[in-house]
């Protein structure tokens, strides 16, 4: 009867704040273990020893984990740079325009990588660029970069031109006349105002390309283990507390991109 | 002397040009690194297979799609159904549904809830469901075989409250998989669904009390056909991945269960059937479109019935 006494709440339906908090739990409690065991002071993660950071100083001192982080960063550096410079020409292209023809096309074209499963992207690079490989001789980083912007762009372009749409011409006509030439108008006027969206942008970029271990797998060359596809690699063998210790640095590493992420894209009036 | 007309026409034309010049960058290199390759592939599912991988260029075969469904008896050269291609298949298709309908479960009441808290607090309800939604993959599936494998934390639970006695084998089964998508795909029900709610207009809901509709009408009958986009949405969202999945039956399936992303992958590894693999994933991009045209066909349908 306690029921009856409350407010007849007509927003409640039974059971639904229960099944809420058991798929927060749900969401968390897998996460949390894994960060415990890297914790673990145990040789393998079949048992726990009470607590210690051995398996952060081996994962740091293990020079594959090294190279591998490092190779990681500056692909997604170089990714998220080409694609925010490819997506914010391509925003500024396709907005604030009357449709003309081929804007539709456009469209599709920049979100073409989102609609396809990347294992398919990725064996149709690996028939390519296996081919390249062989004309040319050069198996260098070059592809996997090129892989990696072609699906940032999707993502860097996103923010840039919900930005630019909510922008009217004002201000650059207003630029014009007062004599600024188109040239200094966009750097003096538009990409100013553009900045928060081409910072978000440029992260969510940076966070995909760093993510990515489907397509990496297929286009790499031997010796271009990034962090994801050595941690990969690593999970056929019998795993050890390391990986834990490196998966828990990627995932606080994360966090930090998305609370960033998150409050720069806030800041937004 | 140019008319205005003229002039005004000579205006959009170099607009368009210069529009088309700022696009090329994401143009050419989406074209070089993503949509290029797969008319290469197409080509290449057309030809014979080599014998150490790749293909024979130029050679034309159509055994690569034959044997999508078919496998040639190696005694008498007959067409039998490929069973373990089929099998796979089905696999992928079914586990993705189970998938969709498990997110939409446990994703609609979370979604409920998030969307029916203060305004305040409800910020930080989606900030917790984003995070996992960006945290890597493959970091999302290795923690869910923290969970299930085992030595994990289910087992050891269960153990340790004698309700089991040896481990329950969960690890490199279909159950496995699901489990893993469920998790990993979640926040992507969640998400457009609170999109959806939020939107909802609750007086609808109240003229629906007013009118002595118990609680589970008013789901049934106002709220579900209100959020249907949302769960249209979302269900897509979670379906389309599942799908394609490689990494989590690669981690949680341990080869035993194979979906259509390791069928494709062991074709270019160790199956060394270049024209079969690529067949297999035209396959999957079709499905992957029978998909969406679902679900454009319904957004307009249900986009018309408001209208």
């Amino acid at each position: 009867m306690a029921r009856r006494q409350r407010a007849y709440d007509i927003r409640r339906q039974p059971g639904f704040g229960l099944i809420a908090l058991f798929t927060f739990f749900a969401l968390y409690l897998p996460i949390a273990a894994l960060v415990a065991y890297s914790f673990n002071a145990a040789d393998s993660l079949s048992r726990w020893d009470g607590l210690s950071l051995r398996w952060f100083i081996s994962a740091w001192n293990n020079q594959a984990v090294q190279d591998a982080s490092i190779r990681s960063l500056l692909l997604a550096t170089w990714a998220a740079t080409l694609a925010t410079i490819a997506a914010t020409m391509a925003a500024l292209a396709t907005t604030r325009t009357p449709n003309y023809p081929g804007l539709t096309f456009k469209y599709a074209f920049i979100n073409q990588p989102l609609m396809v499963p990347e294992i398919v992207t990725g064996v149709a690079l690996l028939i390519v660029f296996s081919r390249i490989k062989v004309w040319t001789g050069y198996t260098g980083m070059g592809y996997l970069i090129l892989a990696h912007t072609a699906f940032c762009i999707p993502f860097a372009y996103l923010p840039i031109r919900a930005r630019l749409e909510s922008m009217d011409l004002t201000l650059e006509r207003a630029a014009a006349d007062l004599y600024a030439t188109p040239w200094r108008a966009f750097w003096r006027v538009t990409l100013p105002l553009l900045r928060p969206a081409i910072i978000a942008g440029f992260m969510l970029a940076f966070v995909i390309s760093l993510d990515d271990v489907v397509i990496t797998e297929f286009v790499k060359s031997g010796g271009q283990d990034t962090l994801p596809t050595y941690m990969l690699g690593q999970l056929r063998r019998e795993t050890s507390p390391e990986i834990n210790a490196i998966a828990t640095v990627f995932l606080a590493l994360s966090v930090v991109l998305v609370t960033v992420f998150y409050f720069v894209n806030r800041r937004r009036p | 002397m140019a008319t205005a007309a003229e002039t005004a026409r000579a205006a959009e034309a170099r607009d368009r040009r210069d529009r088309w010049l700022l696009s090329a960058p994401a143009l050419i290199i989406i074209f070089v690194a993503a949509i290029g390759p797969l008319f290469v592939m197409l080509a290449y599912s057309f030809m014979e297979k080599a014998d150490y991988g790749d293909v024979k260029f130029g050679v034309f075969s159509l055994e690569g799609w034959v044997s999508v469904l078919f496998q040639r008896d190696i005694f008498d050269d007959t067409l039998g159904l490929a069973d373990a291609h089929l099998s796979i298949l089905w696999r992928s298709i079914s586990l993705s549904l189970y998938t969709t309908v498990l997110t939409l479960l446990f994703g609609f009441p979370t979604a409920y809830f998030i969307a029916t808290r203060p305004a305040t607090t409800r910020e930080v309800w989606v900030f917790l469901v984003t995070i996992p939604f960006w945290t890597n993959l493959l970091i999302r599936t290795f923690a869910m075989q923290q969970v299930i494998r085992n030595e994990g934390l289910i087992n050891t639970a269960l153990i340790s409250l004698g309700i089991i006695e040896r481990p329950w084998q969960i690890m490199n089964t279909d159950l496995a998989i699901l489990l893993g998508m469920t998790y990993v795909y979640l926040p992507l029900m969640v998400l457009p669904l609170y999109a959806s709610i939020e939107k909802l207009d609750f007086r609808l809901i109240e003229a629906g009390y007013d009118l002595y509709a118990s609680r589970w009408q008013v789901l049934r009958r106002i709220v579900i056909p209100l959020v249907k986009p949302g769960i249209v949405a979302g269900s897509i969202l979670v379906f389309i991945p599942s799908l394609g999945a490689y990494v989590i039956p690669r981690v949680l399936g341990g080869g035993k269960s194979m979906m259509l992303g390791n069928l494709i992958e062991l074709q270019f590894g160790a199956g060394r059937n270049w024209p079969l693999g690529a067949a297999i994933s035209i396959t999957l991009m079709a499905l992957v479109m029978v998909a969406l045209l679902f679900y454009v066909r319904n957004v307009s349908r249900s986009g018309a019935s408001h209208g």
